[in-house]
């Protein structure tokens, strides 16, 4: 019994003294909180092995911290979300929040990661609430803003000569401000504005309206399963030989596969796609595919970045995640390697960033992909930066 | 004018032929057995994702069609031995939440076996294109099969009921259960016949679905509660009233999403008529189904039952 | 009548869980460990919506599958008053009530003259339009949700932001509910209720009226979910339709029904299981629907007199 308490103090004065030799490193941890069920799910699952992946390319350590990520379900319910973010937040201590599929769950979880002085780093969810005058300096995004796509069609459309446009999208917030950016840079005539049920599966009916209005062009903004209905209705429809299809989040890496050959011929505008032709993407693209066996999407891409802008301004903080305001302003600079290209981030934390056209191609191996045909608009920032007061 | 209200109520008839595929299962296993299958959706929701499997393999629909049904059918006497036999006698509320938990299950292993992104469910080359049933207006021939598949369905479910043993057997369950049972028939097999038909029925529609659709987890949960509508719409256990529901469903649908946008921007301003005219016409289908149930609970053809 | 509720068999397990309840912020605060705190106000919250539910359904005989609706009211409420500026506790609380009561008697007056299949239809139908409303309209957030930018304000009595406040403020809403209730269904509505819910018939011959009865049973429980719903969007400070849509109102049925239906206390049972798996079991596996749906097969196959039901089963078979 001596000997056990000997060794035992004598091992507590060892460990004691060694830790005020050498300071225990306390992992930073790092809550992805994402749709990981349910229908939403692929979001998820492509927002976890993006960021797993970028870690791991990091060896473990962000801004040479060793770093953990810790998942998490939000179901798809914001009240789940906020709960289960609560629960990182004051059990597992993160410090960073990254994820967030859906804009009603990001709404209902950045009050309280703001309050207990964490940092929201948005990987896909972009609402105007929190882009302009509510802007706030602990949310950073490295997605998008809702609108910069369709606003960068709008202006391609436009560019094109293209004189009247149908456009649909589904009866959200998502898809009001979707058309609302288009309508915002599109200077034709919008012969038909459609908004669609969004539980609605089959668009036969507004087929009909379509080709009652007689557009030169059609653009839709369809999310996910809601895409993958579309497009393919589209094309069987007879109407795509006629009429051609342009989108925003509709056709890409979680939906094409899907979608199948009526994606062929078809363009979306966007910031990112897995064809996009640079080579810190290119890298990207062929690590992920290698570790995880499909290609990324912009879910990924963006969860991807995120990290890798963690890992920026740790780095710049020497690992030090207690001074909120050094590592935010590290963080404002962006100096990672995005693989979008050149990355910026705006007064109000989001991404200013190259919008690019794609078309829907079938590369050398004979899957279809987004390829990229042109720059439409460089740099380009959201619309709602201006109101932003932050410093 | 005409011919685009002619046109819209074609695409309303389509629909709801594809509504009364899934619907007369249901409604024939609520009459027959007086169960409310939740679950019913995952029986299509499977149908859909065998077949595209099959045929991203083999290549050929028709094998795909004869799979998918088959193991629908092995899926749905499974389950119904396993789990639905216990609940025949059940209340219609047990019935609600024990199926919305199989829903539950099956929705996440699907999800575990094929992965979380959507699959690709080919169409069939030869039920591709259309043709011009209104002039001017290329109408998919793969529309025209399931409405055709949809009919002959009912067709055959009517020539079942009406004229085999089996359907007699069916309908006098259906008017008075505890008297067959002192005849001597086996009203469990009874009852696993009857869901098979219901699960094969399910299976077929999900099929039928797949190259118009999206074959994702959770594609049964939404086209479930719009059979739930019909079926209520229509009455319980009555297939000539699922069949009548699911028109008129598919057709107030169909115009409430073409003309009430315009119909609503006459005498208000568009962009008001933009966003209330898609959240009216989502709402027409519950309130026709809430003004039925107010005023002719049993539904618009109720079976007799004695 | 309190004799009553000291004699029902499950008395002594539902004491010990609400004695429980009362001590859990202390015990929480003592090990550092805050976070349960709102981890078990949620279970209070769906507590009252399950116990008011369990009013109607077990008592009732009324199946209501838009229950949800109620909560969504109660907590719109409060967020649409504090989107425009009024932050007084008294007029949220005062509104939930008034909201909901009037939307449960909108649609209960529709509705309880049906039974059955048709009376669960009928109330999925009237929660799907109202869900479908609240997306649609834009000024209130529509389906990305509504922050609310500050809780309840009680002038001198302080507000809700201090989650172990809100804690205590939900358990002694829900004890309030508990008393209240048991008293209700002892009482000669309560008999008269559960009387038509028995023999609606005989009720009819002896001179009553059951719609008047029932509706009013209606009203009381969605009241009492509307103040569930303001005690919520405190909670989250926000709401978005999500919390409105059908599935929501099947898993407060299922909690309701793991408590025991007609025992109104079990429905605190039900809530405290069906929250702690809905949690603990997503931090276990993203695939957590695929345990979550047999358990709730086998908890209506088997336990569907509620857990206590199960207990006291295992209790005879034992002897």
């Amino acid at each position: 019994m001596k000997r056990l308490i000997k060794s035992g103090a004598l091992a507590l004065f060892l460990s004691t003294s060694l830790a005020g030799v050498a300071p225990a490193q306390e992992p930073v941890k790092i809550g992805l909180v994402s749709t990981m069920s349910g229908p939403g799910g692929v979001m998820g699952r492509h927002h976890k092995d993006g960021a797993e992946l970028a870690l791991e390319q990091l060896g473990g350590k962000l801004g040479g911290v060793p770093a953990e990520i810790i998942v998490g379900d939000d179901q798809q319910k914001p009240d789940i979300g906020r709960q289960v973010v609560e629960g990182m937040l004051k059990r597992d201590k993160v410090k960073f929040v990254t994820g967030v599929v859906f804009s009603n769950v990001l709404l209902a979880i950045v009050d309280p990661i703001v309050s207990a002085g964490s940092i929201l780093v948005s990987a896909s969810g972009g609402p105007s609430e929190i882009a302009g005058a509510k802007c706030m300096r602990q949310f950073f995004s490295t997605s998008w803003q809702n609108d910069q796509a369709p606003e960068a069609m709008g202006e391609y459309m436009t560019s094109q000569g293209i004189k009247s446009v149908a456009i649909l999208a589904p009866n959200m917030v998502a898809g009001k401000d979707m058309l609302t950016g288009f309508k915002r840079y599109y200077k034709g005539k919008v012969a038909a504005e459609i908004y669609t049920n969004f539980t609605q599966a089959d668009y036969q009916s507004e087929m009909t309206q379509i080709r009652m209005a007689k557009p030169d062009a059609v653009f839709v903004f369809y999310p996910g399963g809601l895409g993958i209905q579309f497009v393919k209705q589209y094309a069987q429809s007879g109407l795509q030989k006629q009429i051609p299809l342009y989108s925003v989040y509709t056709q890409n890496e979680t939906t094409i596969g899907a979608i199948g050959g009526a994606v062929a011929g078809n363009y979306e505008a966007g910031f990112w796609s897995a064809g996009l032709m640079n080579p810190v993407n290119a890298a990207f693209v062929e690590a992920f595919r290698k570790k995880y066996g499909y290609l990324p999407s912009e879910y990924a891409a963006a969860s991807y970045d995120a990290i890798r802008l963690i890992d920026s301004g740790m780095r710049a903080t020497g690992g030090n995640v207690d001074n909120n305001d050094a590592l935010i302003a590290a963080m404002e600079k962006a100096e990672f390697d995005s693989v979008r290209g050149k990355f910026k981030f705006n007064t109000n934390h989001f991404p200013v960033q190259d919008y690019y056209l794609f078309r829907l191609e079938k590369n050398d191996k004979g899957e279809y992909y987004r390829k990229q045909e042109k720059l439409i608009l460089a740099q380009h920032g959201d619309s709602y930066a201006k109101s932003c007061q932050m410093k | 004018m005409a011919l685009l209200f002619f046109e819209q109520i074609l695409n309303g008839v389509q629909f709801g032929v594809m509504l009364f595929l899934i619907a007369a299962g249901l409604t024939l296993v609520f009459g027959i057995m007086n169960l409310i299958n939740i679950a019913h959706g995952v029986l299509y929701m499977i149908g859909a994702y065998i077949c595209a499997s099959v045929i991203q393999v083999t290549g050929s629909f028709w094998q795909g069609v004869v799979v998918a049904i088959l193991g629908t059918l092995v899926v749905g006497i499974f389950v119904e031995v396993l789990v639905f036999r216990r609940l025949y006698h059940r209340t219609h509320l047990d019935q609600v939440l024990a199926t919305f938990g199989v829903t539950m299950f099956f929705n996440e292993l699907v999800r575990m076996i094929w992965g979380p992104t959507a699959i690709y469910a080919p169409m069939p080359e030869f039920l591709s294109g259309f043709v011009e049933i209104i002039p001017g207006s290329p109408f998919p021939v793969y529309r025209l099969a399931i409405i055709a598949a949809g009919l002959c369905a009912g067709a055959a479910l009517y020539v079942v009921i009406t004229y085999t043993r089996l359907g007699m057997l069916i309908r006098a369950g259906a008017s008075n259960r505890a008297m067959i049972d002192a005849l001597g028939v086996n009203i469990k097999l009874l009852y696993t016949v009857v869901f098979g038909i219901g699960a094969a029925l399910a299976g077929f529609a999900g099929l039928m679905a797949g190259p118009l659709l999206t074959v994702e987890s959770g594609m049964g949960n939404d086209m479930l509660i719009l059979a739930l509508v019909v079926i209520t719409i229509g009455g319980v256990g009555s297939i000539r009233g699922a069949l009548f529901a699911s028109l008129l469903i598919g057709i107030i649908d169909a115009m409430g999403r073409s003309f009430l946008r315009p119909l609503l921007s006459t005498i208000t301003p568009q962009t008001f008529a933009d966003t209330a005219a898609p959240a009216i016409a989502s709402m027409l289908i519950y309130l026709t189904m809430a003004l039925v149930l107010i005023f002719r609970p049993q539904g618009l053809f109720p079976p007799v039952v004695r | 009548m309190t004799a009553v509720f000291f004699r029902s068999q499950h008395s002594k397990a539902i004491l010990a869980i609400l004695l429980a309840l009362a001590v859990a912020p202390v015990i929480a605060h003592l090990f550092d460990d805050v976070f349960y705190v709102g981890l078990l106000t949620r279970v209070l919250i769906f507590a009252i919506a399950a116990v008011s539910l369990d009013l109607i359904v077990g008592y009732g005989g009324m199946l209501s599958l838009g229950h949800a609706v109620y909560i969504g009211v109660g907590a719109y409420s409060v967020g649409i008053l504090s989107f425009y500026g009024i932050d007084n506790g008294f007029i949220h609380f005062a509104t939930a009530v008034a909201a909901s009561a009037l939307m449960a008697l909108l649609i209960g007056a529709s509705s309880v003259r049906t039974s059955g299949i048709h009376f669960i239809m009928i109330s999925l139908a009237f929660g799907q339009m109202f869900y479908y409303l609240a997306v649609s309209v834009n000024t209130f957030g529509g389906d990305d949700g509504l922050r609310i930018g500050r809780s309840s304000d009680f002038g001198p009595f302080g507000d809700l932001s201090d989650p172990v406040v809100l804690y205590y403020v939900c358990f002694v809403v829900l004890i309030l509910v508990l008393f209240a209730l048991h008293q209700l269904v002892q009482s000669p509505f309560g008999m008269t209720l559960r009387g038509i819910r028995s023999n609606e018939p005989r009720m009819i011959s002896i001179g009553v009226s059951p719609f008047r009865y029932r509706l009013t049973g209606f009203v009381i429980s969605g009241m009492i979910c509307g103040v569930a719903g303001a005690l919520l969007a405190n909670q989250n400070l926000f709401i978005s339709p999500a919390s409105m849509h059908w599935s929501r109102s099947g898993e407060i049925m299922i909690m309701t029904i793991l408590g025991g239906m007609g025992s109104l206390s079990g429905g605190v049972l039900g809530a405290a299981v069906y929250v702690g798996l809905e949690y603990f079991l997503s931090r276990l596996t993203e695939h957590w629907q695929v345990i979550m749906g047999p358990i709730i097969v086998i908890l209506i196959l088997y336990a569907n007199r509620g857990v206590f039901g199960m207990l006291s089963a295992l209790k005879r078979a034992s002897r």
